[in-house]
């Protein structure tokens, strides 16, 4: 559905990418903690990797779910769940939840992606429900209250990550590993037959290509990470809510993904930093934050529908 | 000499500065209170912009200052999500030196922003949630519940209703852990007291249609349907109870209303229901008197979490000045050992899990024609004295067992 | 057993009936624009805000309000149209998406700073006040009402779109507008009469609503994700599906109310999940 749209030029498939805007995003990382609160700066890197994992789906290849907020949930409840059960490390704590995220995706995706459009996101928004009452029902997750006041635990039984500092470089490690990840898919021979699928889905299986395998392999990948993600934002808060495994969710991460720029690599962590800025700062507003966040949606949709990245780049290759 | 001079004067800022330290010790030279209510949600009328009111009357009525460092209230939405009002409460803690975290209404966020708050040793002052889990397993040392909790609630209304003949139950309830908890205490009081439970029907939360619920109430053959549920869930389970032509040969009993549902059912719809509350506006003169002030303000008549907010708010600056300081260690003890006896509560008692344990009101819903003037709602018919309304500490609780 | 069955059998054919009145605009504003509205909660939100608000303040009672909220809100959606959605239609339809959720969360925050969350009651009015008992449950008057109502609006409408000269040309707007346009139809101002007159339904049945449920701000989120699946169980963009959908998602609600009443909310997702694996297009719908 998204191969109508010509405004979709993802920057990221130039070779005219822009590799300063990688130096910027890593040396604002660093610097990060010390300018602004870490636990809000750790927040902003789960849900940009969340959101850049969602943009490998919805802008390089198309497929627009709705259902995103299963994985990270999920993820996140696994995680500390093993945390607190079976006291397990860290590390694998976060690989089981990022394998039960996987696990998750290959299963929504064998049944999800032979629809596409309106229908694939459908499907996708009622097996996330069924998650999300999953979640709800069971007995270990503690209903609207969640999981609340797991140890942060240390890393590799070393390095304590209760203090804020040690967990944000951890976490800002982690991100940088999952974008890369990210960045080497869509630039391996299997992002490029993403993208032509996206362009024009029957010449791609005209050329020989088992179309569904390519799909479900990225559904799989942006699951996983999404579940990374999950893993790591309920470990920040040491808590696992109801908050990431419901709709509410998966319609922000479309919003941050829209906002920064979709199909640009760069476009959903920006996306993710301006909407948790705005939900985070003007959290004392009430409910003029929902009205806000409306006329953003707006002036996005009717103005500015490359995403802030996609404009700046259009700017970028227009003046040069 | 200029440097000399400067050393001097220098000097003497420090043993000012030292002198101030030995008489009031308050941590960054400010009185920091973070009201983290629902600004939008489900519970925003009961609690919500109302709380911040009420907390800025405290510390205006304190004088705006305690051990002459000035009172600060800040405020923050955390829209019910557990999630976000931890990531405030770490915020308040760690940057912005709040001191102590008020109102809290419901049960998820006050559960997640507690252990945050005993962990950097920060006082929560609990009015608007009520989960018994707050004084039981999941207690701290550093918090206080102030207004009510389910069990209060329940013993309230369950055992009066009993009383008066009501002795087969059945109930909706919400299922979520604060619903499933009101029920499971309602039986409690409910069987302890002579009735029995016909059985029960857990609705999802929220929902806005119930006639399918209480048609099954009511083949039940139940006389009273408990409501195990808040704010809008309530509000419609009583519209649609109307409707359906239940309520004259079964009753209901709302296990938590406020004053803010009552007063958007409108009196014909809600006539009748029988209710427990910490506060009612029109008890008696002095409840009146600051009613009339915050209703100045707010343009309508407190609830029971809003006047809790305020008087939970000054038992905690008068705790700071009795102790000489904002020590959390120092002000809980303190909190503890004074009883509170205010227009909010009679013998109020903080006990060791952070109950405050105080009377409350049964009250009965007016008719359209015994209300005599706007916010006329209550009759109060009881007076329950603490050791009715609330549990002993419980053992689950780590603290009460020190 | 048998008679609490039949009682809940009822009880789900009623809310049926409302899912179906309810997702009858957003199935003509799916199916003749190809947009999706997410809007529409909160536009029956606005009807029976609108229906209070005029009781309240102008003394306006139901029945007039039966006829003016709908064209009041109706009114708004045209000049949104006219404003904003039109420049949308050849872009892809997830943009009309976004667009209309972004003005769903202005409307229903707007309403929530004006009016307080718990909202207001809206009384029954007198002439359909009280019920009649059926043996196995009380029937109040006002839900009968409410089927009848449903039910004749939605079949007119069905009428109208499939079987008339009017309904052909919309029907032809959607497949091929620039022809139609040849054929001396003004095609914008048809479009945007048919997003108003779907905007007026929602608000049509926020006016049925009132009396039932409060009168709240956020009245129409809770209801949108189903108003969805129902559209996509039926088919997007058919009438009659949606209609069919409507009533059978009620019913099954119903019965899960009474067997297992906390899956209730999610049964609704399984069924649809289930549908568009077994049935791509919807249970009415042409695949495209």
């Amino acid at each position: 559905m998204i191969a109508t749209e010509p405004a979709f030029v993802p920057a990221g498939s130039r070779r005219s990418g822009i590799p300063w805007g990688y130096a910027v995003m890593v040396a604002v990382g660093l610097a990060a903690p010390f300018l602004v609160y870490p636990v809000f700066a750790m927040n902003v890197l789960c849900l940009a990797l969340f959101a850049s994992a969602f943009n490998l789906l919805l802008g390089y290849s198309g497929l627009l779910s709705f259902g995103h907020a299963a994985f990270l949930g999920a993820a996140g409840y696994v995680t500390l769940e093993t945390i607190r059960r079976w006291g397990l490390p860290v590390e694998l704590a976060i690989l089981v939840g990022t394998v039960v995220a996987a696990l998750l995706g290959m299963l929504f995706g064998v049944l999800a992606i032979r629809r596409s459009g309106i229908y694939f996101a459908m499907i996708t928004l009622g097996f996330a429900q069924v998650v999300y009452f999953l979640v709800l029902q069971m007995p270990w997750t503690g209903g609207e209250d969640g999981l609340q006041g797991v140890a942060r635990g240390k890393l590799l039984g070393i390095v304590s990550l209760q203090g804020n500092l040690a967990m944000y470089y951890f976490v800002y490690a982690v991100f940088l590993a999952g974008f890369w990840i990210i960045h080497r898919t869509i630039h391996s021979p299997f992002g490029h037959v993403l993208r032509a699928i996206r362009e024009n889905e029957p010449r791609a299986i005209s050329l020989g290509y088992d179309v569904d395998r390519y799909k479900l392999l990225a559904f799989v990948i942006s699951a996983a990470l999404s579940g990374l993600a999950g893993s790591m934002k309920a470990l920040v808060f040491q808590s696992a809510t109801l908050t990431d495994v419901h709709w509410h969710r998966s319609g922000a991460v479309v919003l941050m993904t829209l906002l920064g720029g979709m199909g640009t690599p760069m476009g959903p962590s920006v996306g993710a930093l301006l909407v948790t800025a705005l939900e985070n700062y003007l959290a004392s507003y009430g409910s003029w934050v929902a009205v806000l966040t409306g006329c953003v949606f707006i002036i996005c949709v009717l103005a500015f529908r490359r995403g802030i990245v996609g404009e700046l780049g259009a700017l970028v290759r227009r003046s040069f | 000499m200029r440097t000399t001079f400067r050393n001097i004067a220098f000097g003497g800022v420090l043993i000012l500065a030292g002198a101030a330290a030995a008489v009031a010790q308050v941590s960054d030279d400010v009185v920091k209170i973070g009201v983290l209510t629902d600004m939008t949600g489900a519970y925003s009328d009961l609690a919500g912009p109302g709380s911040i009111i009420a907390a800025q009357m405290a510390a205006e009525d304190f004088g705006g200052k305690v051990l002459g460092k000035p009172i600060v209230i800040v405020s923050a939405d955390h829209q019910n999500k557990a999630d976000v009002a931890s990531s405030v409460a770490r915020k308040w803690f760690d940057e912005e030196h709040v001191d102590a975290i008020a109102d809290l209404v419901s049960s998820s966020t006050a559960l997640a922003v507690m252990p945050v708050a005993a962990e950097k040793k920060r006082i929560t002052l609990l009015s608007g949630p009520g989960s018994s889990a707050i004084e039981r397993d999941k207690c701290t040392a550093y918090n206080v519940h102030y207004t009510y909790n389910t069990y209060s609630m329940a013993a309230g209304t369950g055992r009066a209703v009993v009383q008066r003949g009501g002795k087969s139950w059945f109930f909706i309830t919400a299922d979520y852990v604060f619903g499933k908890s009101l029920e499971a205490d309602t039986s409690k009081v409910v069987i302890a007291s002579g009735g029995k439970i016909l059985g029960e029907v857990k609705a999802p939360f929220p929902t806005t249609d119930f006639s399918s619920y209480l048609l099954q109430a009511q083949s039940s053959g139940a006389k009273i349907i408990g409501l195990a549920n808040a704010g809008a869930d309530t509000i419609n389970a009583i519209k649609q109870a109307n409707e359906f032509g239940i309520t004259p040969k079964q009753s209901l009993a709302g296990l938590l209303v406020f004053l803010s549902d009552v007063h958007s059912l409108g009196l014909p719809t809600a006539k009748g229901m029988y209710l427990t509350t910490a506060f009612y506006w029109d008890r008696n003169e002095e409840s009146r008197k600051w009613s009339k002030r915050f209703f100045e303000r707010h343009k309508k008549m407190p609830t029971m979490v809003q006047a809790g907010v305020y008087s939970e708010l000054m038992h905690y600056f008068r705790a700071i000045q009795a102790a000489g300081t904002d020590n959390s260690d120092k002000v809980m003890a303190k909190m503890r050992e004074t009883p509170i006896n205010d227009f909010f509560t009679k013998n109020g008692h903080i006990g060791a899990d952070g109950l405050n344990r105080h009377e409350m009101y049964l009250a009965q819903v007016k008719t359209p024609a015994e209300s005599k003037y706007p916010w006329d709602y209550y009759k109060i018919l009881k007076t329950i004295p603490a050791a009715e309304a609330f549990e002993p500490p419980d053992p689950s609780c780590p603290q009460v067992k020190k | 057993m048998i008679q609490a069955l039949s009682g809940q059998l009822l009880v789900g054919l009623i809310n049926g009936s409302f899912y179906a009145l309810l997702s009858l605009g957003l199935a003509i504003i799916f199916g003749l624009l190809d947009v999706v509205n997410f809007a529409h909660g909160a536009q029956y939100m606005l009807g029976a805000f609108v229906a209070w608000m005029a009781l309240q303040y102008l003394g306006i009672n139901y029945w007039w309000a039966l006829i003016l909220a709908p064209l009041a809100v109706g009114a708004l959606g045209l000049g949104f149209e006219w404003l904003m959605l039109r420049h949308l239609y050849r872009l892809d339809p997830l943009y009309g998406l976004l667009l209309t959720f972004g003005v769903a969360l202005v409307l229903e925050g707007s309403f929530q700073n004006a009016f307080g969350i718990s909202g207001n009651s809206y009384p029954v009015p007198g002439l359909l006040q009280g019920g009649t008992n059926l043996g196995f449950m009380y029937l109040p008057r006002y839900r009968v009402w409410v089927v009848l109502v449903s039910v004749a609006v939605c079949f007119a409408n069905w009428l109208m779109i499939e079987k008339t000269r009017l309904g052909s040309y919309l029907r032809a707007g959607t497949e091929n507008p620039a022809l139609l346009q040849a054929f001396g139809v003004n095609v914008p101002l048809m479009r945007g009469l048919t997003y108003g007159y779907g905007v007026g339904l929602a608000a049509f049945a926020g006016v049925m609503a009132a009396p039932i449920y409060q009168v709240t701000p956020l009245m129409g989120s809770s209801v949108i994700m189903v108003l969805f699946a129902v559209v996509v169980i039926g088919g997007m963009g058919s009438i009659a599906g949606s209609i069919v959908t409507g009533l059978g998602l009620g019913l099954i609600e119903g019965l899960t109310k009474f067997l297992y009443a906390p899956a209730s909310d999610v049964v609704v997702f399984v069924v649809m999940a289930l549908v568009l694996l077994l049935r791509p297009a919807g249970l009415f719908g042409r695949q495209r």
